[in-house]
């Protein structure tokens, strides 16, 4: 089978005001590959998926999905190109003003116009994939706990069989084992639907879990990428710092808001 | 000597650079406001004429502000009708004879030229420019917005252009009905306060109103309803920064709706009577 490059990026640059947040981002995934992106917190890594996804326009650059520039798309091909994506955002942003099951089957309702009876029976379905009882379907998201939220966001992000899934932080805030049964939920999930998917993340069990590759940011640059089984013996100080988690390294933290 | 002259010279020169700056940076940020509101406003109206419409959202919103604003919009014209035929008659009693009649001229005037639109505009701009801000707010920063997106939904669309179709549409039909509520009002208390002769009083009420009067009244409605779900809807969608940011957005989106109500109301006073 020859190898297929779902979503690649080229000197991505976005900066805010004076600040720049992206400085020339590269980086590639093969169809089928899960990448994790490891960095640490501000570095941008939530601004490049969502310019990846367009939410946040990026200033420079080239981002193609399946071959294709998607940076500045609108209309007909951006809704195109939107309906390949499944994402879960670092917070769940689950709709709070609708139940559960209608979270779930959102976009098979909004966008893909399934009759609520059918678009019930999907969310009810998914969520057991999730590992959630049917009952779960009629609350509403604040009555959910965290680990019960990110569960539902999971689903609703899985709902429409996305061929990309892009993951924010799936684990952050979570006790160990609720980030273990996310892990293990999602490695499932993904394998289950052959998604390619991105997924950001500080905690270094959630990656190892998780990824086929690894790509470290650091100050709006891939710093370093490699398989899963590289990372412990990278010879990059910055990686090593990180994974061990240390105070001392290469990686100085902003104390000061710049 | 020379040089103390120098020195102040320049010291001058510098603090006219600085408010210079200040100002410019000032104006700068005041066109770069203007602009990206006015973008905004085009943006959403553009987002009216092209499908798909959210009907269900739609429907919400109608129900939301025709329906539950309608005890608020009832109980602040009614008052002021009450209130305008009290004042009008302590002010004309001071006059020989006419009151009668006045009074039921300046109720029904001043309540559908005036009264009606601009306190059922101010009413809502409380009610349903402070919820919309702070819904869209919290959606925008709790990444709901966002959400949306990647679940290819429109957030314009979806959030937008239901707020901004049932402000133009319901106002106008809650400023009718706060119209005839305000007309009773001065009504009640001039047959049983004042006791004027009832059927004397409609008949007087009738021959005064114009069909100008109660037009430009729901024109202001229309006016004032998108004015208000607008400015909510720019405010909370633009908010950021947690729940301060949510909070200052409300506050923007009340007391900005507030003043502009007033504002255009003079305008469109002008615009409707202004050329005799
Ligand atoms: N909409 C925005 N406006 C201004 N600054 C932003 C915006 N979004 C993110 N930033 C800034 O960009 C930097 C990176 O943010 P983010 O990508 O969320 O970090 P993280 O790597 O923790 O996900 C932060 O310093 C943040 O303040
Ligand atoms: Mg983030």
């Amino acid at each position: 089978m020859a190898i297929e490059t779902k979503i690649q990026l080229k000197d991505v640059h976005k900066a805010f005001g004076r600040k720049k947040v992206l400085n020339g981002v590269f980086l590639s995934v093969e169809k089928g590959q899960s990448l994790v992106v490891i960095g640490g917190s501000g570095t941008g890594k939530s601004v490049m998926i969502k310019c990846v996804l367009g939410i946040i326009e990026s200033d420079s650059g080239s981002i193609q999905i399946d071959g294709e520039e998607t940076r500045g798309a609108i209309g007909k091909k951006r809704d195109a190109f939107l309906n390949k994506f499944g994402m879960l955002f670092q917070g769940s942003a689950l709709f709070d003003s609708l139940p559960v099951w209608k979270n779930v089957a959102f976009k098979l309702i909004q966008a893909k116009h399934l009759p609520a009876k059918e678009a019930k029976d999907v969310a009810v379905e998914t969520l057991a994939q999730v590992g959630l009882a049917p009952d779960v379907a009629d609350l509403f998201p604040a009555e959910l706990s965290g680990g019960m939220q990110k569960r539902v966001a999971l689903a609703r992000a899985i709902a429409a069989k996305p061929e990309i899934i892009f993951f924010d932080e799936p684990t952050t805030g979570l006790d160990p084992i609720m980030a273990d049964v996310i892990n293990e939920l999602i490695v499932k999930c993904v394998k289950n639907l052959g998604a390619t998917t991105i997924s950001i993340t500080h905690d270094m069990a959630s990656a190892r879990k998780i990824a086929d590759r690894v790509a470290m940011i650091h100050e709006g640059k891939i710093i370093w990428h490699g398989r899963k089984d590289e990372i412990d013996h990278s010879g990059n100080p910055y990686v090593e710092q990180f994974i061990h988690g240390r105070g001392e390294g290469p990686i100085k933290m902003q104390i000061k808001r710049d | 000597m020379n040089s103390n002259l120098s020195s102040l010279a320049h010291n001058v020169q510098t603090r006219l650079l600085g408010l210079l700056q200040l100002l410019g940076g000032t104006f700068l940020t005041f066109v770069e406001a203007t602009g990206q509101f006015a973008f905004f406003t085009l943006r959403a109206i553009s987002h009216v004429f092209r499908p798909p419409l959210y009907f269900r959202q739609i429907s919400r919103q109608f129900v939301d502000i025709g329906y539950y604003c309608l005890p608020v919009v009832g109980l602040t014209t009614l008052f002021s009708g009450m209130v305008l035929a009290l004042q009008s008659y302590t002010g004309f009693s001071r006059y020989a004879g006419g009151a009668e009649s006045a009074i039921a001229n300046v109720v029904v005037i001043s309540i559908t030229r005036e009264l009606g639109p601009v306190m059922a505009g101010l009413m809502v701009a409380g009610r349903i420019g402070a919820s919309i801000a702070a819904e869209l707010g919290t959606m925008r920063v709790t990444e709901q917005v966002d959400a949306l997106t990647t679940l290819s939904t429109h957030p314009v669309k979806y959030l937008i252009v239901p707020r901004i179709l049932a402000g133009v549409l319901m106002l106008p039909l809650l400023v009718a009905v706060g119209d005839v509520i305000g007309v009773f009002g001065g009504f009640l208390i001039s047959v049983y306060r004042l006791d004027f002769n009832a059927a004397n009083y409609i008949d007087q009420t009738w021959k005064f109103l114009e069909t100008i009067d109660v037009v430009s009244g729901l024109v202001k409605a229309s006016v004032f309803g998108f004015v208000v779900t607008l400015m909510g809807c720019y405010f909370g969608f633009n908010s950021k920064g947690g729940a301060q940011g949510v909070g200052a957005a409300t506050t923007n989106a009340v007391v900005s709706s507030s003043i502009l109500i007033l504002i255009l109301n003079y305008f469109l006073t002008g615009l409707f009577f202004g050329a005799k």
